[in-house]
């Protein structure tokens, strides 16, 4: 790699990271404001305009606190879970592409961190690495609560994660590939003159489960039955303060985003424009040089992404304000009876039609 | 007569769906209707005051007359109507030269003490007061920082409270 192979890759790393990282204050903001606004309340909005800066004292707060270890926890796993959940959600980022590919100078750079032929493996392994955290906390916590959020959020999380596998492998047939940046080009295109050919138009009823599957892999409402305030004081990360719940507490919110960007990567059209902005792009096109043209191209793609995601995330709070918790056995029944099933007879029927008519 | 309706359920209400739809519908009215018309049922406390109704029965105050001497003649009326037990009065004789009616007011409360961590604002004291003296007024903050000064004395009692306060 030569120096400038080298720069760009520690932009690209500085770019998703501060995105994501700098999203986080945002959501949390929005997750409060917004479940304020949902129930008729006001909502924090007291430090800063609008309460903008109410996550940052929420950090201050929680860093300059006493870094506490319970006695009986063993120490060395104690210290490991937020790590680990702070990092895996950021590694698995790294394989999702957020733009086509910049031209500078003679040098093309893709907008994607780790360029994987097969992408969506590198972000499942990641992602899969969420349940460790979890379970890691519970245990080594040495509390009743932690151990029984540490028994459900495993359990619950390696269950969806079937579902979610299986409604994946059924796009994965469609697309024929498990490159995400071939996945999102396939999806640039559009479906009988008028939709664009995006995997939800292809096949609403994976997309479905998938989005149930993301939202209990993710550990939110309502499917947050390993935190369950009202039953599990807080779950895996009770005996957790200071900076270590911090981590936690962000970790869940770039979980959320990395869940996210790789739904919208697999049925939204990843960082294909949003339908009906093309023309704008196209006044340009005589303007500018070819080159210019494609690097235009791509900031909007990344901008897009951008919105996706945050649409995706205002789902994930609106949804977080609306449902109840479900019951630990329902939830059981809804994973292994309802969407096991639907996701099999999914994946034979999409095979079968394949098989068929071809892609 | 009741009306009974019986709601068929349809195969996509198994699966919950529809009513999924229904409450999301709920919640994102609710989220246009606080963030965009302001219909929002709190409000920014120390900012803004709710207006509660002029029968709210608050903190207690002693009504003067224009030269600041307290109605209250010690009857004991209001002592003895309280359910609480919570007013205690030392009655005693006014000075000649403090008395600006000659006989009208020679009895004085010498202390009025009202303990308001004992109070249930019932307003019984206001009914029975033949002289309209003690009345309870709209202030609703009353939280202090000890319990000393949640006794209010003739002193407290007897501060400037226009109409109801």
């Amino acid at each position: 790699m030569t120096l400038f192979d080298w720069s760009a890759l520690a932009l690209k790393i500085l770019f998703v990271l501060g995105i994501s990282f700098g999203m986080v204050p945002q959501l949390v903001w929005f997750e409060r404001r917004g479940a304020a606004w949902m129930q008729a309340r006001v909502g924090p909005n007291r430090v800063g305009i609008f309460g903008l800066m109410q996550p940052l004292a929420d950090v201050i707060k929680l860093l300059s606190k006493e870094s506490f270890i319970p006695a009986a926890a063993s120490r060395f796993y104690y210290q490991l879970a937020p790590a680990i959940s702070a990092i895996a959600p950021v590694a698995a980022m790294a394989a999702i592409p957020f733009g086509s590919f910049l031209i500078i100078g003679e040098h093309k750079v893709p907008l994607q961190i780790a360029q994987l032929d097969m992408g969506i493996l590198a972000v499942l392994a990641f992602a899969g690495l969420e349940v460790y955290p979890i379970m890691l906390a519970g245990w080594a916590s040495n509390n009743k609560y932690s151990m029984l959020g540490a028994l459900r959020g495993s359990s619950q999380m390696v269950s969806y994660e079937i579902a979610l596998g299986l409604a994946l492998v059924s796009m994965l047939l469609i697309y024929g590939t498990l490159d995400l940046n071939t996945m999102v080009s396939y999806q640039d295109q559009s479906l009988l003159g008028f939709l664009p050919r995006w995997g939800v138009f292809l096949n609403p009823l994976a997309c479905l489960i998938f989005l149930i599957a993301i939202f209990a892999e993710t550990n939110r409402l309502p499917f947050d039955l390993p935190e369950g305030e009202s039953e599990l004081v807080a779950g895996y990360h009770l005996e957790y303060g200071a900076g270590k719940f911090a981590l936690f507490f962000f970790a869940e919110y770039v979980a959320m985003m990395m869940a996210s960007a790789l739904y919208i990567t697999i049925f939204f059209g990843g960082y294909a424009l949003i339908p009906g902005t093309g023309w704008i792009l196209n006044l340009f096109s005589t303007m500018l040089s070819p080159d210019m043209f494609q690097n235009l191209l791509a900031l909007a793609q990344v901008a897009s992404f951008i919105f996706k995601v945050g649409c995706m995330m205002f789902f994930f709070v609106w949804v977080r304000w609306t449902l109840p918790r479900f019951r630990y056995d329902q939830l059981m029944h809804l994973g292994w009876k309802l969407l096991f099933p639907i996701a099999l007879v999914n994946l034979m029927a999409v095979a079968l039609i394949i098989a068929w008519i071809g892609v | 007569m009741t009306k009974i309706v019986t709601h068929k359920e349809g195969a996509l209400d198994k699966y919950y769906i529809p009513a999924l739809i229904v409450g999301l519908k709920v919640t994102l009215k609710q989220f246009y209707k606080t963030l965009f018309l302001g219909q929002s049922t709190t409000i920014n406390y120390p900012e803004e005051r709710r207006e509660y109704s002029q029968r709210f029965r608050g903190e207690h105050f002693i009504s003067v007359d224009p030269q600041k001497t307290e109605n209250c003649t010690a009857c004991y009326l209001c002592q003895t109507v309280c359910p609480a037990d919570c007013i205690t009065i030392v009655a005693g004789e006014r000075p000649e030269d403090a008395n600006p009616y000659g006989v009208k007011k020679e009895k004085r409360p010498v202390s009025f003490d009202i303990d308001a961590l004992r109070c249930c604002f019932c307003g019984f004291c206001e009914e029975a007061c033949p002289k309209d003296a003690i009345k309870l007024s709209r202030n609703y903050e009353l939280a202090t920082l000890n319990r000393e000064t949640a006794v209010y004395d003739l002193d407290h009692l007897k501060r400037e409270v226009k109409g109801r306060g």
